[in-house]
């Protein structure tokens, strides 16, 4: 039934109408989940400085921000070994 | 004061280089005092679309490093005498590029210009977040396409986080939209995004549409910014968006099928 949707949405409007669906989805997602978009660079440049002292894990430092009120919080987790 | 206008996308291949020359060229023939600088370190170009590529001496890098000062690096437009160009290094690593060095310049290209165009190579890495991070507006190119629109997306959101302005909480970077390579027959059979489509996912203020044009080729094949192309749309909506960008308030053209003539008609796809 959702193929045949999909089927017949292509047929009827042509590929622009999927496109527009699609990115709405994509762009929606994006801007949830990005964050900062600097916060990946961010953990891969604080993971190697970690790793000059400590042998960490690849997946041993998380990096989040929040809000606290109108406050804009960078929370950082690093698991070391023990 | 200058106005450092930073011309970006995400995407590659969408139009920067071909809105810098034209954008900057209708700046100066506004009678402002422009320079348009290629970021594009590794993969200069814009040289090449404004028509000066065998007058390049010294580059952006060679002033970052000291080789050279900004004045034997700048070259002179021919066509007009408020036009200079500041051409990428075609050979250094990335790395040539740095913050401080790139802030050193610009600052004192801004002493000596109004309008700094700054042409942002493609991609978020440190070439296109350097071209930016000195920015007060940013005109975000765009063809409507899917992973253009979404590259888009993704680089408003760094444009407001990682430059000067949002570092230093001042005002905010402001963010127009360029929509190019529009083809409104291909909107008409349902092919491409529609304009509004495109508006409706990027919500900034569209400082202009450019027509998908031969004329563009043409242009880029003789080194002549297309905007000096009078008689094409492409020339005449770049010119439209120059005085958009300086305030006039100018109704967008180009978004419908342009009647064919009969000539047109028997000979046009
Ligand atoms: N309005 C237009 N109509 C037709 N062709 C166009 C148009 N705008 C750009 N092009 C073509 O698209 C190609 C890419 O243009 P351009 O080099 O300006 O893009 P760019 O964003 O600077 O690319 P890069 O990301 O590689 O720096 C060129 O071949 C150019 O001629
Ligand atoms: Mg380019």
């Amino acid at each position: 039934m959702a193929l045949l949707d999909y089927f017949r949405l292509r047929k009827a409007k042509g590929s622009a109408a999927i496109a527009k669906e699609r990115l709405q989805i994509l762009v929606a997602h994006d801007r949830r989940a990005g964050g900062p978009t600097y916060l990946p660079q961010l953990k891969h440049d604080l993971l190697k400085v970690i790793q000059k002292y400590v042998a960490v894990d690849g997946d041993a430092v998380s990096v989040s921000v929040g809000k606290d009120g109108s406050q804009d919080i960078l929370e950082l987790n690093i698991i070391l070994p023990d | 004061m200058a106005r450092i206008i930073v011309i970006t996308s995400g995407k590659g291949g969408v139009g920067k280089t071909t809105t810098s020359a034209a954008f900057a060229m209708g700046l100066a023939e506004h009678g402002h005092r422009t320079i348009v600088v290629d970021f594009d370190v590794g993969l200069r170009n814009l040289d090449l679309i404004m028509g000066c590529e065998r007058r390049v001496v010294y580059d952006f890098v060679n002033v970052i490093s000291g080789e050279a000062n900004l004045s034997q690096a700048l070259i002179k437009d021919k066509r007009n005498p408020n036009l200079f160009i500041l051409p990428a290094s075609q050979t250094r690593d990335k790395e040539a590029l740095t913050l401080e060095g790139v802030g050193k310049v610009l600052t004192e290209l801004a002493e000596d210009f109004e309008y700094v165009v700054c042409d942002s190579p493609a991609g978020i890495e440190r070439g296109a977040t350097l071209a930016m991070y000195y920015a007060d507006d940013a005109i975000v190119v765009t063809n409507p396409e899917v992973s253009s629109v979404r590259d888009s997306d993704r680089m408003i959101g760094i444009l407001s986080s990682k430059s000067r302005r949002a570092e230093q909480n001042l005002e905010g970077i402001r963010e127009y939209l360029l929509v190019t390579r529009y083809s409104p027959e291909r909107v008409e059979k349902g092919e491409m995004l529609a304009l509004e489509d495109v508006r409706e996912i990027l919500s900034l203020d569209l400082i202009g549409v450019i027509p998908e044009s031969q004329a563009v080729l043409n242009a880029s094949n003789s080194g002549v910014p297309v905007i000096l192309d009078r008689e094409s749309s492409a020339g005449q909506a770049y010119s439209d968006m120059v005085s958009r960008y300086l305030g006039e308030d100018l109704p967008h053209r180009f978004l419908t099928i342009e009647k064919k003539g009969l000539l047109g008609r028997l000979f046009g796809g």
